[in-house]
């Protein structure tokens, strides 16, 4: 990653019928990184894709490509390339033709063009599927062959709306791992577009989290998960619990359940909610842990996730269950179990405050 | 009430007994075509005469002749430009006075459609002739040729076309190699079944065919064959006709549907 | 905005076509049922509303009449027989029922006059269906099947049943098997499942094929021609007559305008039909 901006997208809204899919976008994608567009369904994310892409036209605002404004350009002018959801492959050209497709289009010379679809082959382990149809291949290969034919046109962009949702969940862990080390190799900016959280997670180096067509937050991985900057972002990436309450001196009154010492930058009376992850929640019997906030409550649900153990509380005063995570290696784990009172305890800094 | 296994034999015996029906006359026109006494009245036992009476009238042959030109013509005219109203209608919203416009021809009763066509090249004072009935026959197989088109179109994936621009296409060179290539097998089975339908087509062409045996089709010509004279060699033309008719349909429904099977 | 264009450029050659060819001439139709006929067959352009009225007496409405009975009899056999054939077909295993159809319409891409022209030689007095009947001594006269009513009945259901049988098997196949599931889990026999589940959920299809064959059957000309001999006069044959022999054109048009009209009525009334049907039950189908 260099980053210098590849693309910048300045104030770009787009409108369907009066209402704005995509609403004062303003974002930089930077050279060589791996960027998520992520987001619930309807959020705008694949209608951006896709006026990068160069197939919708900005309302208004300005696409730029290393500085230049190509807002104008047509898709089939722009150094961008897509692979799209349903993989588009001609269904009357064999592998090696729909590979070959995009480079004839630039014109180069037959020769050229074979070697660079050698090459691409051997690297997505496509040579012996060569000559076969679309129709005869597997989800996972008919994906990779989708993937080779945009790539290797080698634009500056690579685009990739929803790449892995037709794949079942074993190909698509693996291909996760396998787009993030292609990128790696080929240096190419990749931009994907998804709505499953966890994917953006493992795959990014940034992502720009969405929500009715503005952007929410952008940041990396580990800053979106442990630092959201809205309730909508806790909520959406990983699981989280929610106290709700105002904010008071030194800390956040919590409906029901008195105060909590919180570092609190608003004001006194602002209504807010606290968010901490599951698991970052340590639990006690008994008596609550020094240093820490907690509540205390029934255990009323167990589960084993074969690595951790998740546990549902319910806590007097609060409507929703209270979710834990604990790694199920701990000791702590063999004392509790359901009906059980205990406490559930976490640092002060591992709660987040944030604004309704 | 029967049950069930009796109710899918009675079933099944039905469906076997309405092929019968179906094909019986064909069938007996068929054989009789062969009996060399003509018509039913006895079997004098096989012959081939019949078919060498068709091959040396050259009234039968010219007519022949003229169905095969303007079933060409209006088939090709009819192809071209109904895959093309295919590929506009289908992408855009769907609009009821168009949906009605293209069902139309199959719906208006022929004779109507005939006078209608005949009044009206009558007003412009147009000379009647093989190419009126083309006129005419493009009509209802534009019709026909976009309804086949259409079906195959429902099955298409537009992506492709998108992804063909992304590769830096042009719109002609995505038509050409894309969309076009794709689509064929359909828009060969709508030829084929405007083909049998101009082949076949008897009330339009007559009444805008004109005066003069030059522009009679074969149909036409069956036609006073059947109410003015019925002659022997009926039964060897319409084996002959019956036989092109089901071949051309069948090789139509073929095409299409094998694609659909396996692309 | 290039979409939109392109989109016109692709409809507008054959739209065109259609309109000159097809618009264009039927509204020539109707503006000559305005005017009289002229002394040697031409048009006079006087405009008069007589074409109507004469087309309104009895002996015109009588033909009107007798062609909506012999196309309504020809669509009611072609529906009884139609039905339990395209049931047949839906039972039988999936990949042989392509088959069965392909077969079933076959003879409807054919051409008519041909079929038409066979039911002459089996109906014949001396046609192989008398010649049958008598040999084996059922009958002693040769029946007079042919160049009446009973032929031209046979011939429209014989030109028809595989359009209706088409339309009805297409109904069939749209219901979701699992409503009749639910029907037998839920006790019913076979036939109750039929007739309360399957028959009015496959109404529609049903009523849609009767339509279009009675609409067809009722402008038809070539049946009534060469399988009437001249004594069955349907709207079609009437049209034909007053272009040709008579050469009263505009009368001609009237008639033609009130078999469109007929048809128009009865397709929007299908529509409707269709339409409240769907609203009611919402989605049933797969």
């Amino acid at each position: 990653m260099t980053g210098n901006a590849v693309i910048g997208l300045e104030d770009v809204t787009r409108r369907f019928g009066g209402i704005a899919a995509v609403d004062a976008v303003t974002l930089d994608l930077l050279e060589g990184e791996f960027f998520a567009l992520l987001g619930p369904s309807g959020c705008g994310k694949t209608t951006l894709l896709r006026i990068v892409a160069g197939f919708e036209r900005p309302d208004e605002g300005a696409v730029l490509l290393d500085g230049r404004d190509i807002t104008a350009l047509r898709a089939n002018r722009r150094p961008i390339n897509l692979m799209f959801q349903s993989y588009a492959l001609f269904p009357h050209m064999s592998v090696r033709a729909n590979i070959a497709y995009g480079l004839e289009m630039e014109r180069l010379a037959r020769r050229e063009i074979v070697r660079r679809v050698d090459a691409i082959l051997a690297m997505t382990e496509l040579t012996a599927l060569a000559d076969r149809r679309p129709a005869q291949l597997s989800g996972g290969q008919q994906q990779r062959v989708a993937l080779a034919r945009a790539v290797v046109k080698r634009p500056r962009v690579l685009l990739l709306d929803e790449p892995l949702g037709a794949l079942d969940k074993t190909l698509r862990e693996q291909m996760q791992l396998e787009l993030k080390r292609l990128q790696e190799e080929l240096g190419i900016t990749f931009v994907i577009v998804t709505h499953d959280q966890e994917e953006a997670l493992v795959m990014a180096d940034r992502i720009a989290l969405m929500k009715d067509g503005r952007i929410v937050q952008v940041d990396t991985p580990r800053t979106i998960y442990e630092s959201p900057a809205s309730r909508f972002a806790a909520g959406f990436i990983g699981m989280t619990n929610f106290f709700e309450g105002e904010a008071s001196e030194g800390g956040m009154a919590i409906t029901g359940l008195g105060t909590l010492a919180v570092e609190s930058p608003l004001p006194v009376g602002t209504r807010c909610a606290l968010s901490v992850r599951p698991e970052r929640i340590r639990l006690s019997k008994g008596a609550r842990l020094d240093d820490c906030n907690a509540v205390e409550g029934t255990v009323t649900a167990m589960a084993y996730h074969g690595q951790d153990i998740g546990l549902h509380v319910a806590v007097p005063g609060m409507e929703r269950r209270v979710l834990v995570r604990i790694p199920a290696s701990e000791d702590g784990a063999a004392g509790i179990a359901t009906g059980e009172t205990i406490w559930c305890n976490w640092r002060p800094e591992h709660g987040r405050l944030l604004k309704d | 009430m029967p049950d069930r296994r009796t109710a899918n034999v009675l079933l099944a015996a039905h469906l076997r007994l309405t092929y019968v029906f179906l094909y019986g006359p064909i069938v007996v026109l068929m054989v009789l075509s062969f009996n060399r006494a003509g018509m039913p009245t006895t079997w004098t036992g096989f012959s081939l005469e019949w078919y060498a009476v068709l091959a040396r009238s050259p009234d039968i042959l010219s007519a022949a002749v003229n169905t095969l030109i303007v079933a060409v013509a209006s088939t090709i005219i009819a192809t071209v430009l109904g895959t093309l109203l295919a590929l506009g209608v289908e992408r855009g919203r769907s609009s009821g006075l168009l949906d009605a416009l293209l069902f139309a021809p199959m719906i208006i009763p022929d004779i109507v459609l005939a006078i209608a066509l005949l009044s009206f090249y009558t007003l412009l004072d147009l000379t009647l002739g093989l190419h009126s009935i083309i006129l005419s026959h493009v009509v209802f197989n534009i019709a026909f040729v976009c309804a086949v088109v259409r079906t195959r179109l429902k099955h298409f994936d537009h992506s492709i076309v998108e992804a063909s621009i992304d590769l830096g296409a042009g719109l002609f060179t995505t038509f050409r190699r894309i969309t076009l290539p794709v689509i064929f097998p359909g828009v060969l089975a709508g030829a084929l079944l405007a083909f049998t339908l101009s082949f076949d087509e008897f009330i339009i062409a007559f009444f805008t065919a004109g005066a003069g045996s030059s522009s009679t089709t074969l149909p036409m010509r069956i036609y006073s064959m059947i109410r003015f004279g019925v002659t022997p060699e009926i039964n060897a033309m319409a084996t002959i006709i019956m036989l092109v008719s089901f071949t051309l349909v069948f090789l139509s429904q073929r095409i299409n549907r094998g694609t659909i099977a396996g692309g | 905005m290039t979409k939109r264009l392109g989109q016109i450029l692709l409809i507008l050659p054959a739209a065109g076509w259609l309109t000159v060819f097809m618009i264009v001439p039927c509204l020539i139709v109707f503006f000559f049922s305005f005017f009289e006929r002229g002394t040697y067959g031409g048009i006079d352009y006087t405009f008069t509303l007589d074409n109507f009225a004469r087309a309104g007496e009895p002996v015109y409405r009588s033909i009107f009449l007798g062609s909506a009975r012999i196309a309504a009899m020809a669509t009611v056999i072609a529906v009884v027989v139609a039905y339990p054939a395209a049931y047949a077909i839906s039972l039988a295993p999936r990949h042989r029922q392509t088959r069965y159809l392909l077969l079933v319409m076959l003879p409807f891409w054919s051409n008519y006059l041909i079929r038409t022209y066979a039911w002459i030689v089996l109906l014949n007095r001396e046609g192989l269906i008398n010649k049958a009947l008598m040999g084996s001594g059922l009958i002693g006269e040769p029946l007079h099947i042919l160049y009446n009513e009973f032929a031209v009945v046979t011939g429209l259901v014989y030109n028809y049943l595989p359009f209706v049988i088409l339309a009805i098997y297409a109904s069939l196949q749209r219901l979701n098997p699992e409503i009749r599931e639910a029907s037998e889990d839920l006790g019913a026999p076979a036939w109750m499942t039929f007739l309360r589940v399957t028959l009015p959920l496959t109404l529609p299809g049903v009523a849609a094929g009767a339509v279009f064959v009675f609409v067809l059957s009722i402008g038809n000309f070539v049946t009534p021609d060469l399988l009437g001999g001249g004594r069955i006069v349907m709207v079609g044959n009437l049209v034909y007559d007053q272009f040709l022999s008579a050469r009263d054109w505009p009368f001609g048009a009237a008639l033609s305008l009130a078999l469109i009209f007929i048809m128009m009525v009865l397709l929007f009334l299908q529509a409707v039909a269709v339409n409240r049907a769907q609203q009611a039950k919402g989605s049933t189908h797969a």
